[in-house]
């Protein structure tokens, strides 16, 4: 029974699929909760603390309160392509935590279990293919909406993602090359001898970083949305559910970007000494340890992000271009270069 | 039918149907979207013959690059009701019809031999098909002189490009 519920078969993936969506989900709302939180004590002042013990429940407060908004579309707007936006950007941004494995593969109950939905040999890859339509959900959002603000927005949007999307692969491809192997279990269990790949590629962890939040539209990078001058950017139109699912993909693609940078450069679940301590310890056991490990690193980069966003104001549109195409990628060969020739001496 | 074959239906039908949204739909924007949606259709087929990468870098470089690229076009420019009509609408509706037959002949003609080489289920798939080793590996050795002439009619492409959209040169 827990070999198919928890197995590689169909029955399992979409148990687990239900699982990581739940975990998923279960991130979004508390972080945005701690976004707050975490600003109001940058700023030096409170922060929602009046739904519940610390404000906790202020993200169900908000959840219901968008729900029983009443959802309208702005007139002139293209309706079919205004509603599929938001559900688009939605989908994307979940989909993509298919090949994320929170853990190596353990033993429990008399079965193994892979903490993961599915282990593709190109996993990566299918994380930036599915990132990539994810661009399309702004991009129609900025123009069925009948808006000049939003179409900016949109426009804005898709020369950022696209110009950054190039940096953050060839970002990657040091890594890769040194794992050998698309696979993101592989790519983790490249790095288990504790030779984590933020220590042999500073550069490509760097560009991958700052691409990262380019891609997320994130602070200092969220030109798409620049309030002071967009008004709200390509969701100026948007309210209630619809509103609320971008707002979410925005948050499940923060949690996405964390888990790529543990999982590429952060040797995923693993601890440079937990391989001794974890040696006789039940499978079970090591197999949680790691999935905790693993969310702890999660932890630390998501608090990354939110550090970043109250600490540096937003790039003008020239600066963000120029630093992508004239800074970023040229970095990004660099470490391609670097990784190279580290490979090359070491097999000499 | 076996799973293989239901994704294969479901997944021509759609491939189809986005085709025609593709010609016929009168809004460009829909259009583009239809082809983007085409291409994913595509990608599914790659995936469902064993070529999982192929399909992968079918989504990243034609859905997610290039078609990204035309949707910015076309929005900037809002072709609204620009359709070609009167006599030139004429020339292009029979050059059309013209092109569909001659595909159609083309495809006829193929048809017998298609079904030749799939009778008794076609070969069995190697091992390492269609994965990235094997595609980087014979794009260095066998395809190396096409596939780096390839790389350079990009780079000439793109520096034209460069040239011809600056308006002026400064010395």
């Amino acid at each position: 029974m827990t070999d198919l519920l928890l197995g590689p078969g169909p029955i399992g993936a979409v148990v687990k699929a239900l699982v990581v969506l739940g975990v998923v989900m279960g991130i979004v709302g508390p972080m945005v909760w701690a976004e707050r939180r975490i600003a109001g004590w940058i700023q030096n002042r409170q922060g929602p603390n009046r739904v519940g013990p610390f404000g906790l429940l202020q993200p169900l407060a908000d959840g219901i309160k968008f729900i029983f908004k009443e959802p309208m579309a702005p007139e002139g707007a293209h309706v079919p392509l205004y509603v599929l936006a938001p559900a688009l950007s939605f989908t994307a941004a979940l989909s993509t935590f298919a090949v994320i494995p929170f853990a190596d593969r353990f033993a429990a109950f008399g079965h193994e279990i892979w903490p993961i939905v599915a282990d593709l040999d190109i996993g990566i890859l299918w994380v930036f293919a599915v990132a990539s339509l994810g661009v399309y959900a702004i991009v129609l959002a900025g123009w069925s909406s009948n808006n000049k603000y939003a179409m900016l927005g949109g426009l804005r949007s898709s020369a950022q993602m696209i110009s950054y999307e190039l940096s953050l692969t060839v970002s990657v491809v040091g890594v890769l090359m040194v794992a050998g192997s698309l696979r993101l279990t592989d790519i983790v269990t490249s790095q288990a001898n504790g030779l984590w790949n933020v220590i042999t590629q500073p550069l490509g962890f760097l560009v991958f970083i700052t691409s990262a939040f380019a891609e997320t539209n994130r602070l200092p990078f969220d030109l798409p949305e620049a309030e002071p001058e967009l008004v709200a950017g390509y969701h100026t139109e948007y309210s209630s559910m619809k509103f609320l699912m971008f707002y979410m993909a925005e948050y499940a693609n923060v949690v996405l970007s964390a888990c790529m940078i543990t999982l590429l450069f952060f040797g995923g679940w693993h601890l440079p000494f937990t391989a001794n301590l974890l040696a006789g310890a039940a499978p079970i056991v090591a197999g949680l340890v790691g999935i905790g490990i693993f969310l702890a690193k999660v932890f630390f980069f998501l608090f990354v992000y939110i550090w970043v966003r109250w600490t540096l104001p937003r790039f003008r549109y020239d600066q963000l271009m120029s630093l992508g195409w004239k800074g970023m990628l040229p970095l990004a060969v660099a470490n391609l270069v670097w990784t190279a020739g580290l490979i090359l001496w070491k097999l000499a | 039918m076996t799973p293989r074959e239901l994704f294969f239906w479901a997944d021509a039908v759609v491939a189809v149907l986005t085709a025609g949204m593709v010609l016929l739909h009168r809004n460009a924007v829909v259009c583009a979207l239809s082809l983007v949606m085409h291409l994913c259709t595509v990608a599914v087929f790659f995936v469902l013959l064993d070529a999982t990468f192929l399909g992968v870098v079918q989504v990243i470089v034609y859905a997610g690059a290039i078609m990204v690229l035309f949707l910015f076009v076309i929005m900037l420019l809002d072709p609204k009701g620009e359709g070609v009509t009167g006599r030139m609408g004429n020339i292009q509706l029979f050059v059309t019809l013209g092109a569909a037959l001659l595909l159609v002949a083309g495809i006829l003609r193929i048809l017998p031999a298609l079904a030749v080489t799939n009778a008794g289920g076609g070969a069995a798939v190697p091992e390492g098909f269609g994965a990235i080793r094997g595609i980087g590996e014979a794009l260095f050795s066998t395809y190396l002189l096409p596939f780096e002439l390839a790389s350079v009619l990009l780079l000439v492409a793109m520096i034209g490009a460069l040239f011809m959209g600056k308006k002026e040169i400064v010395e």
